[in-house]
């Protein structure tokens, strides 16, 4: 094995063969290069794998907030979930904070794969919760708008020195793409909703969600291809819900006057399962 | 805000970050021309006529590196400088490829493997985010292990010309390379698929020192070299 590492054999036969397995000189600037290297590399490594782990919990945080706010539809007293809902949105905020924290000083496109399906889920639960209470789309600018963190700074590096203290601003800014696609899960958040409204012999929400969504539906076909690959995926889906709602409010509308409202919830039932008109009056 | 706004504006968005996008194609498309000139450059050394006059060849490497940097420059006014990360996919592949010319030519020329901050004065970018447009460490590394292919290449090519020290050299090069590659962590990315290409660099070396000193071959050059 001399020869791996000498810097010519005849010198190193002459010294010990388990001496050259580790002859790599320590200090050579190669390795001291690299183990600078290392540090780099870990340290990027670490704080990736801390955002994944937020990301992670922001996205469960949020779907438990969505699968909360469906409950509206069923239950008398809508201010109390809307209120709830609020808490456990704020408990994202303080997560998404966590993340702003973590990407203070740095790019953050650099670590975004970690954690835009978070914001995703983030920007749907929101969306959804704005919809509910104002029957209107949040902006991004709104939902950036609460996004703002304050911290306390005070790191005090031993007794004497105080590195700042005071209020420190943090902002955490969800990119257009990632607001545009929680707005595209949004849509099959509303499909649901509309869904189980009917089901509820409500006859509003479906009319108003429709709308809602040819809106929604009409502002992605007006992106179209412009946007990143994910969003025309999306598109497809898009489609779909809103063929669901549409047939929906089209049942309402023309059996609407002949079905007594009590049975309305049978005739969705099976609507919404097969999607087969024919089978409805069976 | 209606939603008719809202997609107007998010399409006023796309739209700009496409343009960006374009432009910086524009730009990397014209770094990758260089680059293979560069490299066709560097090629010749392969050549067995090509191992006298290298220093001639890495003059003209550096040479072209001069238009590299006026590149680099151009490439640097084609977006926000904090969004390096936004549109790094981009260049990423030329910067490797970039950083690897650099390494073989500071290699040809002092045998010694570049650092970070030669590489990013070479392309007159810089080494430290902060300050600017930068290299990324990965993309060095990766370029580092593009250029030990190249070497492994060239152990082979410089026995075929008659320059039997050369591979040795080079094969301490390597095994400095690798001991070092193993000191870092990769997680499963680009980069660690490249790192697993190393070790048949470095047993392709080994066979190619290993064919020269059962032939006496090595031994010979080195006590000419001696004389």
């Amino acid at each position: 094995m001399s020869k791996r590492e000498g810097e010519g054999c005849v010198r190193k036969r002459k010294t010990d063969v388990q001496k050259s397995e580790d002859c790599i000189n320590p200090d050579s600037h190669v390795i001291a290069a690299f183990k600078v290297f290392q540090q780099e590399l870990d340290t990027k490594h670490d704080k990736h794998e801390r955002l994944v782990k937020i990301s992670r919990d922001v996205t469960i945080e949020s779907k438990r907030t969505i699968f909360l706010l469906h409950r509206v539809t069923s239950v008398p007293d809508v201010e109390e979930i809307l209120n709830e809902a609020d808490v456990k949105l704020d408990g994202v905020r303080q997560k998404i904070g966590q993340i702003a924290e973590e990407l203070r000083g740095e790019d953050l496109h650099q670590f975004h794969r970690a954690f835009t399906p978070g914001i995703q889920e983030y920007v749907e639960a929101v969306s959804f919760h704005h919809f509910i209470k104002h029957r209107t789309l949040i902006s991004l600018e709104e939902i950036n708008a609460r996004l703002v963190f304050m911290r306390d700074e005070q790191k005090t590096k031993g007794d004497s020195e105080v590195m700042w203290t005071g209020p420190c601003v943090l902002t955490f800014q969800v990119t257009p793409t990632d607001y545009l696609l929680g707005v595209a899960d949004l849509t099959g958040e509303l499909m649901r909703m509309c869904i189980t409204s009917v089901g509820n012999g409500d006859m509003d929400t479906p009319f108003q969600l429709s709308t809602f969504l040819r809106e929604i539906h009409d502002g992605f076909s007006y992106i179209g291809n412009t946007g990143p690959y994910e969003v025309s995926k999306k598109l497809h889906t898009l489609r779909q819900s809103l063929g669901k709602v549409e047939d929906a409010c089209y049942t309402l509308h023309v059996r609407g006057s002949e079905i007594p409202k009590h049975m309305l919830a049978d005739v969705f039932s099976s609507r919404a399962a097969h999607l087969d008109p024919d089978d409805t009056m069976a | 805000m209606s939603v008719t706004e809202m997609f107007s504006y998010i399409q006023g968005f796309l739209s700009a970050d496409q343009d960006i996008r374009e432009d910086i194609r524009k730009v990397v498309q014209v770094l990758e021309q260089t680059a293979r000139e560069i490299l066709t450059v560097l090629q010749s050394v392969h050549q067995p006529t090509g191992f006298k006059d290298i220093p001639c060849k890495c003059l003209k490497a550096r040479e072209l590196f001069c238009t590299v940097r006026t590149h680099t420059g151009e490439l640097k006014t084609k977006f926000p400088v904090e969004q390096y990360y936004r549109y790094h996919e981009h260049w990423r592949f030329v910067l490797q490829r970039l950083a690897f010319l650099a390494a073989f030519v500071v290699y040809l020329e002092s045998e010694s493997l570049v650092t970070r901050e030669e590489v990013a004065n070479i392309l007159a970018i810089e080494v430290d985010r902060e300050k600017g447009f930068h290299l990324d460490v990965e993309d060095y590394l990766a370029g580092v292990l593009i250029l030990a292919s190249e070497l492994s290449r060239l152990a082979v090519n410089s026995v075929t010309a008659g320059d039997y020290g050369r591979p040795l050299r080079i094969s301490n090069f390597i095994n400095e390379l690798d001991s070092g590659f193993r000191l870092l962590n990769l997680k499963n990315d680009p980069l660690r698929k490249r790192y697993d290409g190393l070790k048949y660099d470095v047993k392709k070396i080994e066979e190619v020192v290993y064919d020269l000193s059962i032939r006496g071959l090595a031994k010979e050059q080195e006590t000419e070299g001696d004389k």
